[in-house]
This record gives C-alpha cells, structure tokens and sequence, in this order.
C-alpha cells in the first residue's frame, strides 16, 4: 500500500478539505510544488491556483485557491486559503479607504451626533412615559 | 358609547405588532441556524491557523522576532486600541448595551490606569453610532456587513488598527464582541488581542524547524496578520450568531408581552361593552315604567 499524508484545505469561512493523499500538487510562491508522504517541514505561501490532489484511490480533487499560506510536515499537510483577494497594494488602499471614511465621519460628526442624540432622548422620553403609565397602574 | 371604538382600533394595532414581532422571530430563528454554522465552519481555520502560530511562536525565539508578539518585558501601556464588534440593526435585546457598556468601563479603567490615548475601530453600526457620541477617537469603522461575515470587508479597516500597533502608536489591542454560549446565552466580552499571548496560542505539539520560502521573515508576517485576522473574524462570526439568538429571544417577549396586552385590552373593551348594554337596559325598563305609571 502506498503512503499517505493528511491533507487539509480551510478557509476563514470554511473548511473546503479534509482527507488523505497520496501525492499533492500546490502553487508555490516560487514555482509548483509537488509533495508526498514524508516531505521535510515547508512553509511558504502560494500563489492563486490549482490545488491538486491525488486520493488513494487514484482519484483526482482539483481546488482553486485564492493566495495563502502552506504548511508541510512529514505527515501533515494544511493549506490556509485566503478568501479575499490579498495584495499589499489592495491591502494598502482597504486601510487608507478606511481610514478616510473614519476622518470624514469625525469631520460630520455634527449631523450624525445631531441624529444620534434625538435617537437617544427619544428612547429616555420613551422609557419615563412608560414608567409614569406603570406608576399610574399601580395607584389604581 | 364612548371608548369602545378606540380600544377596537387600539387592539387591531397590537395585533398588527403581534403579527410584525412573530414574523421577526421566525426570521432570526432561520438566521440564526444559519450564523451558528457559519461560526462552526470558521472554527478549523482558526484552530489551524492557532496551532502553526504556535509552532512558529516556539521555533523562531532566536531567528526573528515579530512585532505582533509580546515585547518581552511588560512595558507601561499607555495607549489602548480598542476593536468593538455590535451589530447594524437594533431590536436584539441587550446585546449591544451589554458590550457597549462593558467597553465604556473598560475605557474609564485604562483611563484611571494611566492610559493616555484610546483609539477605536468600530465594526457595525450601534458600536459606531454610541463611540462617536461617546466622543471616542474612532480611527476607522466599517458597517452593514450584512448576514455573512466577509474578510474582505474587514481588511481594511482592521488594518489600521494593527498598522498602528506595528508602528508603536498603540502599546496594546483589544477586542470586544458578544460571544455565542448557546441560544439563551450570550456573554460580552473584551478579550486582549495584541501583543499575541503565548497561553492564547498554547504550547506546540512539536516544533519543526521549518524550511521557509521564500524567507521566515515575509511567511512569518503574513501567518501572523492572519492569525490576528482570523481571531477578529472569529469574533464578528460570533457576534453574528449572538444577534440572532438575542433577536429570536427578544422578538419572542415582544410577541408574549402583545399577547398580554391584547388579552388585557380584550378585558376591558368587554366590560365597557357591558356596561353600555346595561344602562341601555336600565334605560328602557325605566321609561317603561315611567309610561306604565
């Protein structure tokens, strides 16, 4: 019987595979990588790709993964799958949109604290006008 | 006679309202289910994700040490970062109270400890809406996420916190969210989120030295910023099965406290009814007898 090693394929928001392989093929940062039972321990990242991945059985799961990272021990293999597009730029340009947002919402605070505010004494004038009509209850 | 068409119209709308709240409460519940499996499936990255940070928290003490893991010696914390995950829409109880207020007192703590200077990132509308009434120093938000949690909304926003923290603006992190017990429970809870703690992590099974392409410095950064990615998303997906059950929980009240009412209003709108009818009877028997005499 051929050797094998546990493979698993997650994602922050779900788990895509879980089982075991005879042989895997990955999208290495720095080129294919091709990996069997007993590799020495790797961690690197990959590229947005094809994970390929051969069973026992001699069947064939192909997964398409978005970048991420790889970990490899001899008898392990755990692909982390990255569910967003990731990039330092895009990553950049998420946090500077972010953070724009946040200093243009500090610049308007006025008209959403105006809003926030009447919301506010709302609720209090809500919360004494039932307190008044249990009051009145109780004196009945 | 007086009164009676008002309490009718009055009872119609409570029943309206009864109608609205159960149609609330089936929604939620068919959305919870739906949350809590959510939060299920982001579990074995997370655990994954744990794990290989504590392998690598153990096998790199000499080679390279990043910024998001404790400095060594506890230095004075001056200024906090705060992350506060609420949800967007209100009518879910006391959720978004109960983490709000825990996140004030925690403020006033920091502030009483020597805490200088507290920046806050907002993730959902309530939490938003209350620090910058609260007069908080919001550095970034992100609202109406929707049903499902996404990273690619979360990125951006939760990179200027941790840029922050790299930077040395912020001495610590911390991350404040509603965690899911169960369908009747919900607990409040601010958590210390950076620098990274080692029992948070856990001690590896076993460490590898391992090979690092294309070098332990680029693989390192990225696995960490993950990994502090995925406690946040962790918390949002949380969160998210919080609200729902909180919501289900609430609406189910609201639709109890309609029925009471209704029941009460029925009451009195029967002894007015009464009562009419009575001194219509009185009435007539009275100009009978009037006549008759």
């Amino acid at each position: 019987m051929a050797m094998t090693i546990h493979v698993d394929v997650v994602s922050a928001e779900e788990s895509i595979f879980s089982g075991l392989a005879e042989f895997v093929v990955l999208p290495g940062e720095a080129g294919e990588l091709g990996i069997m039972p007993g590799h020495m321990p790797l961690m690197t990242r990959i590229k947005p790709g094809a994970v390929r991945i051969k069973r026992q059985d001699g069947s064939e799961e192909l997964i398409f993964v978005a970048s991420g990272l790889l970990e490899v021990q001899p008898g392990l293999i755990t692909v982390l799958a990255d569910t967003a597009i990731r990039g330092h730029d895009l990553d950049e340009a998420r946090a500077l949109e972010s953070r724009k947002a946040a200093q243009e919402a500090m610049a308007n605070r006025a008209s959403t604290m105006d809003y926030g505010r009447a919301q506010a004494e709302l609720a209090e004038a809500a919360a004494q006008l039932a307190a008044i009509d249990r009051l009145r209850k109780r004196r009945h | 006679m007086p009164g009676s068409k008002e309490i009718r119209t009055k009872i119609k709308s409570v029943q309206n309202t009864r109608k609205i709240t159960k149609a609330m409460e089936m929604v939620a519940a068919s959305k919870m289910r739906k949350a809590q499996e959510r939060m299920r499936a982001a579990r074995p990255y997370s655990e994954k994700i744990r794990r290989l940070a504590a392998n690598l928290s153990q096998a790199n003490v000499t080679e390279y040490r990043h910024a998001f893991l404790s400095r060594g010696e506890v230095a004075e914390v001056k200024r906090v970062g705060l992350i506060v995950v609420t949800t967007d829409k209100g009518l879910c109880g006391g959720l978004n109270t109960n983490v709000l207020r825990q996140a004030l007192s925690s403020m006033r703590q920091w502030q009483a400890g020597g805490v200088t200077d507290i920046q806050v990132t907002c993730i959902g509308n309530k939490g938003l809406g209350f620090m910058q009434r609260a007069g908080a120093k919001v550095i970034s938000h992100v609202t109406h996420l929707g049903d499902t949690p996404h990273l690619d909304k979360l990125v951006g926003p939760v990179k200027v916190m941790i840029d922050a923290f790299r930077n040395g603006e912020l001495d610590a992190v911390h991350l404040a969210y509603t965690r899911f017990i169960n369908t009747m429970k919900q607990e409040p809870v601010i958590e210390p989120l950076l620098p990274l703690s080692g029992e948070r992590m856990g001690t590896p099974d076993r460490s590898w030295d391992y090979l690092y392409e294309p070098d332990a410095q680029v693989v390192i950064d990225e696995l960490l910023l993950r990994y502090v990615e995925a406690l946040i998303y962790q918390g949002v997906a949380e969160n998210m099965a919080s609200e729902q059950s909180a919501r289900m929980v609430a609406m189910k009240a609201a639709t109890d406290n309609a029925g009471s009412v209704i029941k009460e209003l029925q009451l009195i709108y029967n002894k007015a009814r009464q009562a009419a009818i009575t001194k219509e009877i009185s009435e007539i028997v009275g100009g009978a007898a009037a006549i008759a005499g």
